[in-house]
């Protein structure tokens, strides 16, 4: 079958979602990110592998941290670096997406971050640049968040080695969420043995159980005895309708609290990709907790960024 | 041709190299043969010597061309390099290459009083002015042919000749 993202020698060409992805390739990803994660503890932060190469972070849709990470990940490989906040730029004239790439390609850029609000955007770029520029996916629409599900993934491993062995539970509004779709592919894929997502069934997508997950809509149900507990940020933003009473309604089913997070295994872990809504999907007192790791998850960004970035500039 | 015992020059060069040994040494191996060479070198020194080391992937100078090893390994430099003087072990030297690599990596860390070069076989064909102050055997080979050291279960050095992909 047919993958944008991978050469005819099955090297990967561009990043742009988890699924459809061998296994063999998310390891080389993790082992290579294992080999950056000491970059930052050195004199000199910084590898010469992308020198004089240029990333450009094109950003059609907000975001601090995904866009600064990729950004000092891009520097400490000695890539130059250009972004792009199009809010600002010509596509308030007009552009189109495939207009403003194939400019920045005429000023030499070698690597595209793309985020955008509609699924699909980085397929489409993919598709049009040329053979020696590569893309990656940021985030797309409600599609995917590869380098987010890989660096959740590098977590996990870091603290949890034994893959095949684990329960990971994700908790909350799995409906919007691109960050879910690329954590459920990248631990299926993975070997993960156990994926519950708890949910209420108007943050589910139709048909869930399909990508190889088990569904709780009891949250005291589904943490028991899980080794991983991954919560989602409540999208408020893209919330239509009334899916859901109140913040504070939620917050009580679904908002992880010391009490309900006991009934997970003592040495469990607790993630979060950010931004965090505070007492809406995760107590104050959770997200500072002991258990928590979710500012290593920010750190570890950087170098599972900085492998992507490295291995496609490397595969030509 | 006949190689010779890499067991035998592995004893040689642990002579050569005790007593360049000093308080302020810090030895350092680059993967993986030079890894091997390092752990049991460390084994049979008198003291505990500092040292960490190098997997030069990031700074090699062929990353254009065949991107990145499918296989690296962190490097792992716990100490601090500034005022030491770094002994580097390597297999194999070759062209020099990896050496290049190997120092620019160092000096990341910091400026070291000074680096030397041990390695188990220098089989010529430099293209960088660098040369190992230490081998314990040179065997002149053309580019067709790869020298690998190899290490069994037991942590048994052996030599092997291959065909080079040119």
């Amino acid at each position: 079958m047919f993958n944008p993202q991978l050469d005819e020698d099955g090297k990967l060409k561009h990043l742009l979602s988890i699924e459809g992805l061998p296994k063999q390739i998310l390891n080389q990803i993790l082992d290579t990110a294992d080999s950056f994660a000491g970059v930052a503890e050195r004199e000199v932060k910084k590898v010469p592998l992308l020198r004089g190469k240029t990333v450009c972070n094109i950003f059609f849709e907000n975001s601090t941290r995904t866009r600064t990470t990729f950004e000092i990940a891009a520097k400490r490989l000695s890539a130059d670096v250009i972004n792009l906040n199009v809010g600002t730029s010509s596509q308030s004239k007009g552009e189109t997406i495939l207009d403003t790439v194939e400019n920045l390609t005429a000023m030499h850029t070698d690597i595209f971050v793309v985020r955008h609000a509609e699924s699909g955007a980085a397929h489409l770029i993919a598709r049009h640049v040329q053979p020696h520029v590569h893309v990656i996916n940021a985030g797309d629409g409600r599609h995917a968040h590869p380098t987010q599900g890989l660096l959740d993934v590098y977590t996990i491993r870091r603290h949890k080695p034994d893959m095949h062995n684990l329960k990971v539970a994700l908790v909350g509004d799995v409906l919007h969420s691109r960050v879910a779709r690329s954590e459920i592919h990248a631990l299926t894929t993975l070997g993960v043995p156990e994926v519950r997502v708890i949910a209420p069934k108007t943050l589910l997508p139709e048909h869930v159980e399909k990508l190889g997950v088990q569904v709780y809509h009891d949250m005291r149900e589904g943490l028991k005895g899980v080794d991983v507990v991954m919560m989602l940020r409540l999208q408020n933003e893209r919330m239509s309708g009334s899916l859901l009473p109140s913040a504070q309604e939620y917050f009580k089913c679904f908002g992880l609290t010391q009490e309900k997070l006991a009934l997970a295994k003592p040495d469990a872990i607790v993630m979060h990709p950010g931004p965090m809504n505070r007492g809406v999907e995760i107590d104050s007192s959770v997200a500072d907790g002991s258990q928590s790791v979710i500012l290593p998850q920010v750190t570890y960004g950087i170098a599972v960024r900085m492998a992507v970035m490295s291995i496609l500039a490397g595969n030509g | 041709m006949t190689l010779p015992d890499a067991e035998q020059l592995f004893s040689s060069l642990v002579d050569q190299i005790k007593p360049l040994v000093t308080p302020d040494t810090a030895i350092v191996g680059i993967h993986s043969g030079g890894v091997w060479l390092m752990e049991r070198l460390l084994s049979l020194l008198d003291a505990d010597v500092v040292h960490g080391t190098l997997d030069v992937s990031f700074y090699r100078d062929d990353f254009a061309s065949r991107g990145l090893h499918a296989e690296t390994k962190p490097s792992q430099i716990a100490f601090d390099v500034n005022d030491r003087n770094i002994l580097l072990i390597d297999d194999v030297f070759y062209t020099g290459r990896t050496i290049r690599a190997a120092m620019n990596e160092l000096f990341d860390y910091g400026r070291p009083a000074s680096i030397s070069l041990a390695v188990l076989v220098n089989r010529g064909g430099r293209e960088l002015p660098i040369s190992p102050q230490i081998s314990a055997a040179e065997i002149p080979l053309p580019p067709e042919q790869n020298l690998q050291l190899q290490r069994d279960d037991n942590g048994r050095f052996t030599l092997k000749l291959e065909r080079a992909d040119v």
